[in-house]
Protein backbone atom coordinates (compact mmCIF):
# COMPACT_ATOMS: atom_id res chain seq x y z
CA UNK A 1 0.00 0.00 0.00
CA UNK A 2 1.92 3.02 -1.22
CA UNK A 3 0.84 6.45 -0.05
CA UNK A 4 1.62 9.88 -1.34
CA UNK A 5 2.22 12.19 1.62
CA UNK A 6 1.28 15.27 -0.42
CA UNK A 7 -2.17 13.86 -1.15
CA UNK A 8 -2.79 13.08 2.52
CA UNK A 9 -1.44 16.45 3.60
CA UNK A 10 -3.61 18.35 1.10
CA UNK A 11 -6.83 16.78 2.27
CA UNK A 12 -5.83 16.95 5.93
CA UNK A 13 -5.03 20.66 5.63
CA UNK A 14 -8.34 21.26 3.92
CA UNK A 15 -10.17 19.61 6.82
CA UNK A 16 -8.35 21.70 9.40
CA UNK A 17 -9.07 24.87 7.44
CA UNK A 18 -12.71 23.89 7.35
CA UNK A 19 -12.73 23.52 11.15
CA UNK A 20 -11.00 26.87 11.49
CA UNK A 21 -13.57 28.61 9.30
CA UNK A 22 -16.38 27.06 11.35
CA UNK A 23 -15.52 27.53 15.01
CA UNK A 24 -18.68 25.72 16.10
CA UNK A 25 -17.21 22.39 14.98
CA UNK A 26 -14.42 22.43 17.57
CA UNK A 27 -16.53 24.33 20.08
CA UNK A 28 -19.21 21.67 20.11
CA UNK A 29 -16.55 18.95 20.18
CA UNK A 30 -15.52 20.21 23.61
CA UNK A 31 -19.06 19.96 25.02
CA UNK A 32 -19.19 16.19 25.57
CA UNK A 33 -15.75 16.01 27.25
CA UNK A 34 -16.67 18.79 29.63
CA UNK A 35 -19.78 16.81 30.56
CA UNK A 36 -17.70 13.69 31.14
CA UNK A 37 -15.26 15.73 33.25
CA UNK A 38 -17.93 16.64 35.81
CA UNK A 39 -18.34 13.20 37.42
CA UNK A 40 -14.65 12.45 38.17
CA UNK A 41 -14.12 16.02 39.33
CA UNK A 42 -16.97 15.76 41.85
CA UNK A 43 -15.58 12.39 42.88
CA UNK A 44 -12.14 13.83 43.53
CA UNK A 45 -13.06 17.19 45.03
CA UNK A 46 -15.71 15.81 47.40
CA UNK A 47 -13.44 13.12 48.82
CA UNK A 48 -11.96 13.73 52.28
CA UNK A 49 -8.23 13.11 52.78
CA UNK A 50 -9.00 10.08 54.93
CA UNK A 51 -10.65 8.34 52.01
CA UNK A 52 -7.69 8.74 49.63
CA UNK A 53 -6.63 5.17 50.24
CA UNK A 54 -9.99 3.86 48.95
CA UNK A 55 -9.05 4.82 45.39
CA UNK A 56 -8.49 2.07 42.90
CA UNK A 57 -5.53 2.85 40.66
CA UNK A 58 -6.42 5.77 38.43
CA UNK A 59 -10.20 5.48 38.83
CA UNK A 60 -11.16 9.06 37.88
CA UNK A 61 -8.69 9.08 35.02
CA UNK A 62 -10.17 5.86 33.64
CA UNK A 63 -13.55 7.56 33.37
CA UNK A 64 -11.95 10.22 31.23
CA UNK A 65 -10.98 7.55 28.70
CA UNK A 66 -14.55 7.82 27.49
CA UNK A 67 -13.57 11.13 25.87
CA UNK A 68 -11.42 9.76 23.04
CA UNK A 69 -14.10 7.14 22.38
CA UNK A 70 -16.87 9.68 21.92
CA UNK A 71 -15.30 12.92 20.71
CA UNK A 72 -14.08 11.85 17.23
CA UNK A 73 -17.31 10.05 16.36
CA UNK A 74 -19.04 13.14 14.99
CA UNK A 75 -16.14 14.23 12.77
CA UNK A 76 -15.37 10.71 11.59
CA UNK A 77 -19.02 9.86 11.06
CA UNK A 78 -19.38 12.88 8.81
CA UNK A 79 -16.08 12.32 6.97
CA UNK A 80 -17.23 10.49 3.83
CA UNK A 81 -21.01 10.60 3.72
CA UNK A 82 -20.98 14.27 4.69
CA UNK A 83 -18.75 15.18 1.77
CA UNK A 84 -20.87 13.03 -0.44
CA UNK A 85 -24.06 14.82 0.57
CA UNK A 86 -22.37 18.20 0.09
CA UNK A 87 -21.32 17.17 -3.43
CA UNK A 88 -17.65 17.71 -2.67
CA UNK A 89 -16.61 14.06 -2.74
CA UNK A 90 -16.79 13.52 -6.50
CA UNK A 91 -14.28 16.27 -7.40
CA UNK A 92 -11.85 14.78 -4.87
CA UNK A 93 -12.31 11.31 -6.31
CA UNK A 94 -11.46 12.59 -9.80
CA UNK A 95 -7.92 13.41 -8.59
CA UNK A 96 -5.08 10.89 -8.28
CA UNK A 97 -5.67 10.38 -4.55
CA UNK A 98 -5.87 6.71 -3.58
CA UNK A 99 -8.60 5.48 -1.28
CA UNK A 100 -6.02 4.56 1.38
CA UNK A 101 -4.72 8.14 1.30
CA UNK A 102 -8.19 9.64 1.46
CA UNK A 103 -9.17 7.48 4.42
CA UNK A 104 -5.91 8.24 6.22
CA UNK A 105 -6.31 12.00 5.72
CA UNK A 106 -9.85 11.84 7.05
CA UNK A 107 -8.71 9.81 10.07
CA UNK A 108 -5.89 12.21 10.88
CA UNK A 109 -8.22 15.18 10.54
CA UNK A 110 -10.53 13.63 13.13
CA UNK A 111 -7.71 12.35 15.35
CA UNK A 112 -5.69 15.53 15.85
CA UNK A 113 -8.49 17.79 17.15
CA UNK A 114 -9.90 14.91 19.21
CA UNK A 115 -6.54 14.33 20.89
CA UNK A 116 -6.16 18.05 21.48
CA UNK A 117 -9.56 18.25 23.14
CA UNK A 118 -8.92 15.10 25.21
CA UNK A 119 -5.49 16.21 26.42
CA UNK A 120 -6.74 19.72 27.25
CA UNK A 121 -9.54 18.19 29.35
CA UNK A 122 -7.03 15.88 31.08
CA UNK A 123 -4.81 18.86 31.80
CA UNK A 124 -7.80 20.72 33.17
CA UNK A 125 -8.68 17.77 35.41
CA UNK A 126 -5.12 17.39 36.66
CA UNK A 127 -4.78 21.11 37.34
CA UNK A 128 -8.08 21.38 39.21
CA UNK A 129 -7.28 18.24 41.19
CA UNK A 130 -3.81 19.53 42.11
CA UNK A 131 -5.19 22.93 43.15
CA UNK A 132 -8.47 22.10 44.85
CA UNK A 133 -8.52 18.46 45.97
CA UNK A 134 -7.23 17.33 49.36
CA UNK A 135 -3.44 16.88 48.95
CA UNK A 136 -3.67 13.22 49.92
CA UNK A 137 -6.43 12.65 47.35
CA UNK A 138 -4.48 14.56 44.71
CA UNK A 139 -1.41 12.44 45.38
CA UNK A 140 -3.49 9.26 45.10
CA UNK A 141 -5.01 10.36 41.79
CA UNK A 142 -1.99 11.88 40.14
CA UNK A 143 0.21 8.81 39.92
CA UNK A 144 2.73 9.05 37.06
CA UNK A 145 2.07 5.50 35.76
CA UNK A 146 -1.68 6.18 35.67
CA UNK A 147 -1.21 9.44 33.80
CA UNK A 148 1.15 7.67 31.41
CA UNK A 149 -1.42 4.97 30.71
CA UNK A 150 -3.93 7.73 30.07
CA UNK A 151 -1.66 9.45 27.58
CA UNK A 152 -0.90 6.21 25.74
CA UNK A 153 -4.46 4.82 25.66
CA UNK A 154 -6.07 8.02 24.47
CA UNK A 155 -4.83 7.93 20.83
CA UNK A 156 -5.38 4.17 20.64
CA UNK A 157 -9.01 4.46 21.70
CA UNK A 158 -9.59 7.56 19.57
CA UNK A 159 -8.18 5.88 16.47
CA UNK A 160 -10.30 2.78 16.93
CA UNK A 161 -13.38 4.94 17.29
CA UNK A 162 -12.37 6.85 14.16
CA UNK A 163 -11.90 3.73 12.03
CA UNK A 164 -15.28 2.36 13.08
CA UNK A 165 -16.99 5.70 12.39
CA UNK A 166 -15.31 6.18 9.01
CA UNK A 167 -16.32 2.65 8.08
CA UNK A 168 -19.90 3.55 8.93
CA UNK A 169 -19.59 6.84 7.04
CA UNK A 170 -18.22 5.02 4.00
CA UNK A 171 -21.11 2.58 3.86
CA UNK A 172 -23.89 4.92 4.95
CA UNK A 173 -26.07 6.95 2.63
CA UNK A 174 -27.30 9.44 5.19
CA UNK A 175 -25.10 11.70 7.27
CA UNK A 176 -27.55 11.70 10.18
CA UNK A 177 -27.57 7.91 10.38
CA UNK A 178 -23.79 7.81 10.16
CA UNK A 179 -23.31 10.31 12.97
CA UNK A 180 -25.84 8.63 15.24
CA UNK A 181 -24.34 5.20 14.67
CA UNK A 182 -20.90 6.74 15.15
CA UNK A 183 -21.89 8.06 18.55
CA UNK A 184 -23.19 4.61 19.55
CA UNK A 185 -19.84 2.98 18.72
CA UNK A 186 -18.25 4.75 21.69
CA UNK A 187 -20.58 2.98 24.12
CA UNK A 188 -18.66 -0.34 24.38
CA UNK A 189 -15.54 1.58 25.39
CA UNK A 190 -17.57 3.55 27.93
CA UNK A 191 -18.96 0.27 29.27
CA UNK A 192 -15.45 -1.16 29.80
CA UNK A 193 -14.36 2.12 31.39
CA UNK A 194 -17.22 2.06 33.88
CA UNK A 195 -16.77 -1.64 34.65
CA UNK A 196 -13.16 -0.86 35.56
CA UNK A 197 -14.17 2.22 37.54
CA UNK A 198 -16.69 0.28 39.60
CA UNK A 199 -14.20 -2.59 40.09
CA UNK A 200 -16.29 -5.11 38.17
CA UNK A 201 -13.16 -5.61 36.09
CA UNK A 202 -10.04 -5.27 38.25
CA UNK A 203 -7.57 -2.72 36.88
CA UNK A 204 -4.29 -4.58 36.64
CA UNK A 205 -1.10 -4.14 34.66
CA UNK A 206 -1.89 -7.29 32.74
CA UNK A 207 -5.29 -5.95 31.75
CA UNK A 208 -3.77 -2.68 30.61
CA UNK A 209 -1.15 -4.47 28.50
CA UNK A 210 -3.77 -6.80 27.06
CA UNK A 211 -6.18 -4.04 26.11
CA UNK A 212 -3.32 -1.91 24.79
CA UNK A 213 -2.10 -4.72 22.55
CA UNK A 214 -5.60 -5.41 21.28
CA UNK A 215 -6.14 -1.74 20.47
CA UNK A 216 -2.80 -1.57 18.65
CA UNK A 217 -3.72 -4.54 16.47
CA UNK A 218 -7.22 -3.25 15.77
CA UNK A 219 -5.90 0.22 14.89
CA UNK A 220 -3.32 -1.37 12.59
CA UNK A 221 -5.84 -3.39 10.62
CA UNK A 222 -8.45 -0.64 10.82
CA UNK A 223 -6.81 1.42 8.08
CA UNK A 224 -6.68 -1.50 5.65
CA UNK A 225 -10.17 -2.65 6.50
CA UNK A 226 -11.78 0.76 6.12
CA UNK A 227 -9.84 1.40 2.89
CA UNK A 228 -11.17 -1.84 1.48
CA UNK A 229 -14.72 -0.72 2.29
CA UNK A 230 -14.21 2.52 0.36
CA UNK A 231 -15.77 1.93 -3.04
CA UNK A 232 -15.58 4.85 -5.47
CA UNK A 233 -18.29 3.54 -7.73
CA UNK A 234 -20.78 2.90 -4.95
CA UNK A 235 -20.08 6.30 -3.42
CA UNK A 236 -20.60 8.05 -6.74
CA UNK A 237 -23.60 6.19 -8.07
CA UNK A 238 -25.54 4.71 -5.16
CA UNK A 239 -28.48 6.68 -3.85
CA UNK A 240 -29.80 4.15 -1.35
CA UNK B 1 -1.57 26.08 -21.00
CA UNK B 2 1.54 27.38 -22.70
CA UNK B 3 2.17 27.13 -26.43
CA UNK B 4 5.18 24.96 -25.65
CA UNK B 5 2.96 22.55 -23.77
CA UNK B 6 0.45 22.44 -26.60
CA UNK B 7 3.26 21.66 -29.00
CA UNK B 8 4.58 19.04 -26.64
CA UNK B 9 1.21 17.36 -26.33
CA UNK B 10 0.24 17.48 -29.96
CA UNK B 11 3.70 16.74 -31.27
CA UNK B 12 5.07 14.07 -28.98
CA UNK B 13 1.95 12.06 -28.27
CA UNK B 14 0.96 9.50 -30.81
CA UNK B 15 -2.42 7.86 -31.02
CA UNK B 16 -5.70 9.27 -29.87
CA UNK B 17 -6.14 11.33 -26.72
CA UNK B 18 -9.22 9.34 -25.96
CA UNK B 19 -10.71 6.26 -27.52
CA UNK B 20 -13.52 3.87 -26.69
CA UNK B 21 -14.39 0.56 -28.27
CA UNK B 22 -17.83 -0.95 -27.61
CA UNK B 23 -17.78 0.58 -24.17
CA UNK B 24 -20.81 -0.19 -22.01
CA UNK B 25 -21.99 0.29 -18.46
CA UNK B 26 -24.94 -1.43 -16.86
CA UNK B 27 -26.32 -1.07 -13.36
CA UNK B 28 -28.05 -4.41 -12.87
CA UNK B 29 -30.65 -4.65 -15.61
CA UNK B 30 -30.49 -0.96 -16.44
CA UNK B 31 -28.27 0.04 -19.33
CA UNK B 32 -26.55 3.38 -18.69
CA UNK B 33 -24.85 3.34 -22.09
CA UNK B 34 -23.68 0.71 -24.55
CA UNK B 35 -21.90 0.26 -27.88
CA UNK B 36 -19.99 3.49 -27.45
CA UNK B 37 -17.03 3.73 -29.80
CA UNK B 38 -15.06 6.81 -30.82
CA UNK B 39 -11.61 8.28 -31.15
CA UNK B 40 -10.60 11.80 -30.21
CA UNK B 41 -7.33 13.37 -31.26
CA UNK B 42 -5.14 15.62 -29.14
CA UNK B 43 -6.24 19.23 -29.36
CA UNK B 44 -9.76 18.33 -30.42
CA UNK B 45 -12.91 19.65 -28.76
CA UNK B 46 -15.40 16.82 -28.78
CA UNK B 47 -19.04 17.41 -27.92
CA UNK B 48 -20.98 14.60 -26.27
CA UNK B 49 -24.65 15.39 -26.70
CA UNK B 50 -27.76 13.71 -25.49
CA UNK B 51 -30.95 14.17 -23.54
CA UNK B 52 -31.13 13.84 -19.77
CA UNK B 53 -30.50 10.24 -18.74
CA UNK B 54 -28.76 9.39 -22.00
CA UNK B 55 -25.63 8.21 -20.18
CA UNK B 56 -23.35 11.20 -20.78
CA UNK B 57 -22.26 11.70 -17.18
CA UNK B 58 -21.85 7.97 -16.65
CA UNK B 59 -19.61 7.85 -19.71
CA UNK B 60 -17.47 10.67 -18.31
CA UNK B 61 -17.29 8.95 -14.93
CA UNK B 62 -16.29 5.71 -16.64
CA UNK B 63 -13.56 7.35 -18.72
CA UNK B 64 -12.47 9.23 -15.60
CA UNK B 65 -11.97 5.91 -13.73
CA UNK B 66 -14.64 6.72 -11.16
CA UNK B 67 -16.72 3.75 -12.20
CA UNK B 68 -15.73 0.57 -14.00
CA UNK B 69 -17.14 -0.28 -17.43
CA UNK B 70 -19.21 -3.44 -17.70
CA UNK B 71 -17.68 -4.30 -21.07
CA UNK B 72 -15.63 -2.83 -23.87
CA UNK B 73 -12.29 -1.09 -23.76
CA UNK B 74 -10.91 2.42 -23.81
CA UNK B 75 -7.71 4.40 -23.67
CA UNK B 76 -7.55 7.68 -21.80
CA UNK B 77 -4.65 10.08 -22.30
CA UNK B 78 -2.69 7.24 -23.88
CA UNK B 79 -3.31 4.72 -21.10
CA UNK B 80 -5.58 1.68 -21.24
CA UNK B 81 -8.61 2.10 -19.01
CA UNK B 82 -7.88 -0.49 -16.33
CA UNK B 83 -8.17 -0.41 -12.53
CA UNK B 84 -4.36 -0.57 -12.29
CA UNK B 85 -4.03 2.61 -14.36
CA UNK B 86 -6.61 4.54 -12.34
CA UNK B 87 -4.18 6.79 -10.49
CA UNK B 88 -1.98 7.41 -13.56
CA UNK B 89 -5.02 8.27 -15.69
CA UNK B 90 -6.44 10.62 -13.09
CA UNK B 91 -3.05 12.33 -12.92
CA UNK B 92 -3.25 13.06 -16.66
CA UNK B 93 -6.85 14.16 -16.90
CA UNK B 94 -9.12 16.66 -15.27
CA UNK B 95 -12.86 16.47 -14.74
CA UNK B 96 -15.15 19.38 -14.13
CA UNK B 97 -18.32 17.78 -12.76
CA UNK B 98 -21.73 19.24 -13.42
CA UNK B 99 -22.01 20.48 -9.82
CA UNK B 100 -18.98 22.56 -8.82
CA UNK B 101 -18.62 20.72 -5.47
CA UNK B 102 -16.59 23.46 -3.82
CA UNK B 103 -15.82 23.74 -0.14
CA UNK B 104 -18.04 26.70 0.57
CA UNK B 105 -16.42 27.81 3.83
CA UNK B 106 -12.99 27.83 2.23
CA UNK B 107 -11.76 30.66 0.04
CA UNK B 108 -11.26 30.28 -3.69
CA UNK B 109 -7.51 30.02 -3.20
CA UNK B 110 -7.84 27.49 -0.38
CA UNK B 111 -10.04 25.32 -2.58
CA UNK B 112 -7.47 25.42 -5.36
CA UNK B 113 -4.59 24.79 -2.93
CA UNK B 114 -6.31 21.63 -1.77
CA UNK B 115 -6.60 20.32 -5.31
CA UNK B 116 -3.09 21.41 -6.26
CA UNK B 117 -1.98 19.21 -3.35
CA UNK B 118 -4.15 16.33 -4.49
CA UNK B 119 -2.39 16.51 -7.88
CA UNK B 120 0.94 16.91 -6.04
CA UNK B 121 1.79 19.88 -8.27
CA UNK B 122 5.30 21.18 -7.64
CA UNK B 123 4.66 24.83 -8.52
CA UNK B 124 1.23 25.12 -6.97
CA UNK B 125 1.18 28.86 -6.32
CA UNK B 126 2.08 29.82 -9.88
CA UNK B 127 -0.44 27.36 -11.29
CA UNK B 128 -3.18 28.66 -9.01
CA UNK B 129 -2.42 32.23 -10.06
CA UNK B 130 -2.48 31.21 -13.72
CA UNK B 131 -5.75 29.32 -13.36
CA UNK B 132 -7.36 32.24 -11.53
CA UNK B 133 -6.25 34.64 -14.22
CA UNK B 134 -7.56 32.31 -16.92
CA UNK B 135 -11.05 32.43 -15.44
CA UNK B 136 -10.83 36.12 -14.48
CA UNK B 137 -11.04 35.43 -10.77
CA UNK B 138 -7.69 36.73 -9.56
CA UNK B 139 -9.44 39.50 -7.67
CA UNK B 140 -11.73 37.08 -5.82
CA UNK B 141 -9.04 34.64 -4.68
CA UNK B 142 -9.60 35.32 -1.00
CA UNK B 143 -13.40 35.29 -1.08
CA UNK B 144 -15.15 32.33 0.54
CA UNK B 145 -16.72 30.20 -2.18
CA UNK B 146 -20.02 30.26 -0.33
CA UNK B 147 -20.33 33.96 -1.08
CA UNK B 148 -19.87 33.56 -4.84
CA UNK B 149 -22.70 33.47 -7.37
CA UNK B 150 -23.45 30.24 -9.23
CA UNK B 151 -21.63 31.52 -12.30
CA UNK B 152 -18.54 32.42 -10.31
CA UNK B 153 -18.56 29.03 -8.59
CA UNK B 154 -18.62 27.43 -12.01
CA UNK B 155 -15.58 29.50 -12.93
CA UNK B 156 -13.78 28.34 -9.78
CA UNK B 157 -14.64 24.78 -10.74
CA UNK B 158 -13.14 25.40 -14.18
CA UNK B 159 -10.02 26.94 -12.62
CA UNK B 160 -9.70 23.81 -10.49
CA UNK B 161 -9.88 21.69 -13.64
CA UNK B 162 -7.13 23.76 -15.26
CA UNK B 163 -4.66 23.35 -12.40
CA UNK B 164 -2.88 20.23 -13.60
CA UNK B 165 -2.61 21.15 -17.32
CA UNK B 166 -4.49 17.96 -18.11
CA UNK B 167 -3.94 16.07 -21.34
CA UNK B 168 -7.69 15.60 -21.54
CA UNK B 169 -10.19 17.93 -19.92
CA UNK B 170 -13.69 16.59 -19.26
CA UNK B 171 -16.34 19.26 -18.88
CA UNK B 172 -19.65 17.81 -17.75
CA UNK B 173 -22.51 20.21 -18.47
CA UNK B 174 -20.35 23.25 -17.67
CA UNK B 175 -23.17 25.73 -18.21
CA UNK B 176 -25.93 23.77 -16.55
CA UNK B 177 -28.19 26.07 -14.55
CA UNK B 178 -26.35 29.24 -15.53
CA UNK B 179 -28.06 32.36 -16.81
CA UNK B 180 -27.26 33.40 -20.40
CA UNK B 181 -24.59 35.91 -19.36
CA UNK B 182 -22.80 33.47 -17.08
CA UNK B 183 -23.12 30.75 -19.71
CA UNK B 184 -21.57 33.02 -22.30
CA UNK B 185 -18.65 33.70 -19.98
CA UNK B 186 -18.04 29.98 -19.62
CA UNK B 187 -18.34 29.58 -23.40
CA UNK B 188 -15.68 32.24 -23.87
CA UNK B 189 -13.40 30.44 -21.43
CA UNK B 190 -13.84 27.12 -23.23
CA UNK B 191 -13.31 28.86 -26.53
CA UNK B 192 -10.06 30.23 -25.16
CA UNK B 193 -8.95 26.74 -24.13
CA UNK B 194 -9.87 25.45 -27.59
CA UNK B 195 -7.67 28.06 -29.19
CA UNK B 196 -4.84 26.97 -26.91
CA UNK B 197 -5.15 23.42 -28.20
CA UNK B 198 -6.52 21.76 -25.06
CA UNK B 199 -8.25 18.43 -25.69
CA UNK B 200 -11.77 18.81 -24.37
CA UNK B 201 -14.53 16.28 -23.92
CA UNK B 202 -17.64 18.40 -23.48
CA UNK B 203 -20.93 16.88 -22.44
CA UNK B 204 -23.93 19.07 -22.91
CA UNK B 205 -27.52 19.14 -23.99
CA UNK B 206 -27.16 22.74 -25.11
CA UNK B 207 -26.87 22.36 -28.83
CA UNK B 208 -25.85 25.89 -29.64
CA UNK B 209 -23.01 25.39 -27.17
CA UNK B 210 -21.79 22.30 -28.98
CA UNK B 211 -22.25 23.88 -32.40
CA UNK B 212 -20.20 26.88 -31.37
CA UNK B 213 -17.42 25.14 -29.48
CA UNK B 214 -16.93 21.63 -30.82
CA UNK B 215 -14.89 20.31 -33.73
CA UNK B 216 -16.89 17.10 -33.71
CA UNK B 217 -19.91 15.89 -31.83
CA UNK B 218 -21.39 12.56 -30.86
CA UNK B 219 -25.02 12.06 -30.09
CA UNK B 220 -25.74 9.60 -27.29
CA UNK B 221 -29.09 8.24 -26.34
CA UNK B 222 -27.93 5.21 -24.35
CA UNK B 223 -26.32 4.06 -27.60
CA UNK B 224 -24.24 6.26 -29.87
CA UNK B 225 -26.63 7.57 -32.54
CA UNK B 226 -24.31 9.69 -34.64
CA UNK B 227 -20.79 11.04 -34.67
CA UNK B 228 -19.09 13.60 -36.88
CA UNK B 229 -18.65 17.29 -37.57
CA UNK B 230 -21.86 19.26 -37.09
CA UNK B 231 -21.94 20.13 -40.81
CA UNK B 232 -21.42 16.48 -41.78
CA UNK B 233 -24.28 15.38 -39.56
CA UNK B 234 -26.53 18.01 -41.08
CA UNK B 235 -25.63 16.83 -44.57
CA UNK B 236 -26.15 13.19 -43.62
CA UNK B 237 -29.58 13.80 -42.18
CA UNK B 238 -31.01 16.60 -44.22
CA UNK B 239 -31.25 17.19 -47.94
CA UNK B 240 -29.75 20.40 -49.30
CA UNK B 241 -32.61 22.79 -49.84
CA UNK B 242 -33.32 26.29 -51.11
CA UNK B 243 -36.14 28.42 -49.73
CA UNK B 244 -37.70 30.54 -52.47
CA UNK B 245 -40.21 33.30 -51.83
CA UNK B 246 -42.08 35.29 -54.51
CA UNK B 247 -44.44 38.25 -54.18
CA UNK B 248 -47.16 36.52 -56.19
CA UNK B 249 -47.49 32.73 -56.38
CA UNK B 250 -46.10 31.29 -59.59
CA UNK B 251 -48.88 30.32 -62.03
CA UNK B 252 -47.13 27.05 -62.87
CA UNK B 253 -44.18 26.34 -60.54
CA UNK B 254 -43.73 22.88 -62.04
CA UNK B 255 -42.73 24.42 -65.35
CA UNK B 256 -40.20 26.75 -63.69
CA UNK B 257 -38.57 24.28 -61.25
CA UNK B 258 -39.27 20.94 -62.94
CA UNK B 259 -37.11 21.69 -65.93
CA UNK B 260 -33.99 22.50 -63.90
CA UNK B 261 -31.49 19.59 -63.57
CA UNK B 262 -30.09 21.08 -60.32
CA UNK B 263 -33.51 20.81 -58.65
CA UNK B 264 -34.40 17.30 -57.53
CA UNK B 265 -37.86 18.12 -56.18
CA UNK B 266 -39.93 21.01 -54.97
CA UNK B 267 -42.93 21.74 -52.82
CA UNK B 268 -45.02 24.79 -52.05
CA UNK B 269 -45.36 25.50 -48.32
CA UNK B 270 -47.66 28.55 -48.41
CA UNK B 271 -48.71 30.71 -51.32
CA UNK B 272 -45.55 32.11 -52.88
CA UNK B 273 -43.14 30.10 -50.71
CA UNK B 274 -41.35 27.05 -52.12
CA UNK B 275 -38.83 24.58 -50.74
CA UNK B 276 -36.51 23.14 -53.41
CA UNK B 277 -34.43 20.04 -52.80
CA UNK B 278 -31.25 20.49 -54.83
CA UNK B 279 -28.06 18.61 -55.60
CA UNK B 280 -25.76 21.50 -54.71
CA UNK B 281 -26.94 24.80 -53.34
CA UNK B 282 -24.10 26.85 -54.85
CA UNK B 283 -24.92 25.51 -58.34
CA UNK B 284 -28.68 25.57 -57.95
CA UNK B 285 -29.18 29.05 -56.46
CA UNK B 286 -28.03 31.05 -59.55
CA UNK B 287 -29.85 28.67 -61.91
CA UNK B 288 -33.10 28.98 -59.97
CA UNK B 289 -32.73 32.78 -59.82
CA UNK B 290 -32.31 32.98 -63.59
CA UNK B 291 -35.29 30.66 -64.17
CA UNK B 292 -37.52 32.76 -61.90
CA UNK B 293 -36.49 35.99 -63.61
CA UNK B 294 -37.07 34.40 -67.02
CA UNK B 295 -40.55 33.33 -65.88
CA UNK B 296 -41.31 36.93 -64.90
CA UNK B 297 -41.60 36.19 -61.17
CA UNK B 298 -41.13 38.96 -58.61
CA UNK B 299 -38.57 37.30 -56.37
CA UNK B 300 -38.60 38.27 -52.68
CA UNK B 301 -35.79 35.99 -51.54
CA UNK B 302 -33.79 32.89 -52.32
CA UNK B 303 -31.96 31.41 -49.39
CA UNK B 304 -30.12 28.24 -48.52
CA UNK B 305 -32.11 26.47 -45.79
CA UNK B 306 -29.95 26.34 -42.67
CA UNK B 307 -30.36 23.21 -40.59
CA UNK B 308 -28.93 23.54 -37.14
CA UNK B 309 -27.41 20.92 -34.90
CA UNK B 310 -30.66 21.14 -33.01
CA UNK B 311 -32.48 19.88 -36.11
CA UNK B 312 -30.07 16.95 -36.28
CA UNK B 313 -30.50 16.26 -32.58
CA UNK B 314 -34.28 16.41 -32.68
CA UNK B 315 -34.43 14.26 -35.79
CA UNK B 316 -32.36 11.51 -34.17
CA UNK B 317 -34.02 11.70 -30.78
CA UNK B 318 -37.46 11.70 -32.40
CA UNK B 319 -36.47 8.55 -34.26
CA UNK B 320 -35.61 6.94 -30.93
CA UNK B 321 -38.89 8.07 -29.39
CA UNK B 322 -40.85 6.70 -32.36
CA UNK B 323 -38.93 3.43 -32.25
CA UNK B 324 -39.62 3.18 -28.53
CA UNK B 325 -43.30 3.87 -29.04
CA UNK B 326 -43.58 1.25 -31.78
CA UNK B 327 -41.75 -1.30 -29.65
CA UNK B 328 -44.08 -0.50 -26.77
CA UNK B 329 -47.24 -0.99 -28.82
CA UNK B 330 -46.15 -4.33 -30.28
Amino acid sequence: MSTHATHVQALYRKELRDYRHNGYILGTMATIPLGILVFPLILVLALPASAASTFQAGDPLVILLGIPALVPSILAGYAVVGEREQGTLEPVLTTPIRREELVLAKALAALVPSLTVAYVVYALFLTITRLFAQPAVASAVLQVPDVLVQVIFTPLIALLSIWVCIAISTRSNDVRVAMQLGAVTGLPVLLVVYLITFSVIPATLGLAVGIGAALLILDGIGWRLVSSLFNRERLITSTR
Amino acid sequence: MSAARVAAITGKRSGPALSAQDLAKRFGDRVAFQDVSFEIGYGEVFGFLGPNGAGKTTTVRTLGTLIAPTSGSATVAGLPLTPENGVAIRQRISIMPEAPGLYLRLTVRENLECFAGLYALPDAHQRIDRALQAVNLAGRANDPCGKLSKGLRQRVSLARALLNDADVLFLDEPTSGLDPVAAREVHDLIDGLRRQGVTIFLTTHRLEEAERLCDRVALLNTTLRAIGRPAELRDQLFAKTLAVSTVVPLPDPGVVFGSLPAVKSWQQTVAGDYILTVTDTTVAAPVVTRALVAAGADVLSIAVSQHTLEDVYLELIDEDVEAGTKAGTK
